[in-house]
């Protein structure tokens, strides 16, 4: 078994409810994605998107039902350390350089030789030469970047993205979807909220369409595919 | 092992963001400076008084300030949702807490050693004789005030009034901390000053109740 065959990680919703007081997020969503899926979430704002992300991160714990991992032996812990996630907010400190930012988390995921691996993804996103500012000095652009660099880290088996074209360049987007392809080419699970067709989308193997909550499409097929992402807004 | 190395890495990461934008220790400091001195001007307390009253002016000065201090601590994890960075990234999550709690007290810490000096000479309070044993009821009693603060701040900063409600869940709950901090500080400032072990007991199990509490529990605090 090849070292990305073993951290090769799927996600299974069983039924899960989110509720913020009588509020439903989220209603009897049940969804299995298998290691090394790439799927594609659309759906109008409000849709549940984001929350569904949160949970499948473990960041939110559902209001009812379930979410476990596959294999089955895989412990909610190690996906945990396991999952990269882009949210809509940068999940990095202003007051930190982009080289800081991206050691700190490099030392917390204990990865080895944390210095080159920030060098390596600070020269990917195209801010090496701009390591040491402030993260609070960057544009929205620049600082998705470091936001991306900071969830590819530890090259996640999971990776869950939440609109992650946000704020991007033409040349930003290009790379993020390059990236995207190696890591799901090495095994990695995707799963991203979209909103419409994008180099991005394009990746996508399978779609799923949200609608006050709950699941109403969910294809592999060429073009219903293509027709949940391109609608994604609808 | 994790946790010890995570701590000590976010450990690092509070100091480096306090020390570049220096907004607690420099609220803290100037807010315990203003309440020390407008209190001795408008009471102008001989000797005798300082030792009577001193303790607990300093103590309620230090815990004014603490609250003061405490709340960004997690406020500032919420800008741009780095709490849930963290949470995907700490093998033990308590490693988050331990980092604010300890970083929260070395910040108390130094206010409270930068103040004595000026509160000594204010208000005529011989301390020189007496500084190792105020160094570990000041140790800990900032202990105690920033493992109740830190969780506190923790549950306040995804309440709505979380300015309100820091202070407000935060006071009575350090009230028995006060009188154990105060009364071990008065038995120093005395004419002949004595280390009163009973309160210092009274602090160390006050330390150790929450700590392991916070240890326990902690997990739920940092969900959302």
């Amino acid at each position: 078994m090849t070292q990305s065959e073993a951290r090769r990680i799927g996600l299974c919703c069983e039924n899960i409810d989110k509720r913020y007081g009588g509020l439903y997020a989220l209603r009897r969503v049940s969804l299995e994605i298998a290691p090394g899926e790439c799927v594609a979430l659309a759906g109008r704002n409000g849709s549940g998107k984001t929350t569904l992300l949160r949970i499948a991160a473990q960041l939110v714990r559902p209001s009812a039902g379930k979410l476990t991992f596959s294999p089955a032996q895989t412990e909610p812990a190690s996906a945990t350390k396991n999952t990269g996630f882009v949210a809509h907010a940068t999940m990095v400190y202003d007051e930190l350089t982009a080289e800081e930012n991206l050691l700190l988390f490099a030392r917390l995921l204990e990865i080895p030789e944390p210095a080159k691996r920030a060098e390596l993804l600070l020269r990917d996103v195209g801010l090496f030469e701009r390591r040491d500012s402030l993260v609070r000095t960057f544009s929205r652009g620049m600082r998705q970047r470091v936001a991306i660099a900071r969830a590819l880290l530890h090259e996640p088996a999971v990776l869950l993205l939440d609109e992650p074209g946000t704020g991007l360049d033409p040349q930003g987007v290009t790379w993020l979807a390059e990236t995207l392809w190696r890591l799901h080419g090495a095994g990695s699970t995707i799963v991203m909220s979209l909103h419409g067709e994008s180099e991005i989308s394009a990746l996508a193997t399978r779609g799923i369409r949200l609608d006050a909550g709950a699941v109403v499409a969910d294809t592999r097929t060429g073009a219903s595919l293509r027709s949940i992402l391109t609608f994604a807004n609808a | 092992m994790s946790l010890l190395s995570n701590t000590t890495v976010l450990l690092g990461k509070e100091l480096r963001t306090e020390f570049r934008s220096r907004e607690l220790l420099t609220t803290t400091v100037v807010f315990i400076l203003m309440v020390v001195v407008l209190f001795s001007f408008t009471f102008d307390p001989t000797r005798e008084e300082s030792r009577r009253f001193g303790p607990g002016l300093l103590w309620l000065a230090f815990l004014f300030a603490a609250s003061l201090m405490l709340q960004p601590g997690f406020l500032r994890e919420q800008t741009n949702d780095t709490l849930s960075a963290l949470r995907l990234s700490v093998s033990d999550s308590f490693a988050i807490f331990l980092s604010k709690l300890c970083a929260n007290a070395l910040f108390l810490l130094i206010t409270e050693l930068l103040m004595l000096p000026i509160f000594a000479v204010l208000y005529n309070v011989p301390l020189l004789g007496v500084v190792p044993q105020l160094a570990l009821v000041l140790f800990l009693g900032s202990l105690g005030l920033s493992v109740t603060g830190t969780t506190l701040s923790a549950i306040s900063a995804q309440a709505r009034m979380r300015e309100l409600l820091l202070p407000l869940l935060l006071l009575p709950l350090l009230t028995p901390l006060l009188i154990a901090s105060t009364e071990a500080t008065a038995a120093l400032f005395a004419e002949e000053p004595v280390l009163r072990w009973d309160w210092l007991a009274f602090l160390i199990a006050f330390d150790i109740i929450f700590l392991t509490a916070v240890w326990l529990f902690g997990e739920y605090l940092l969900e959302e």
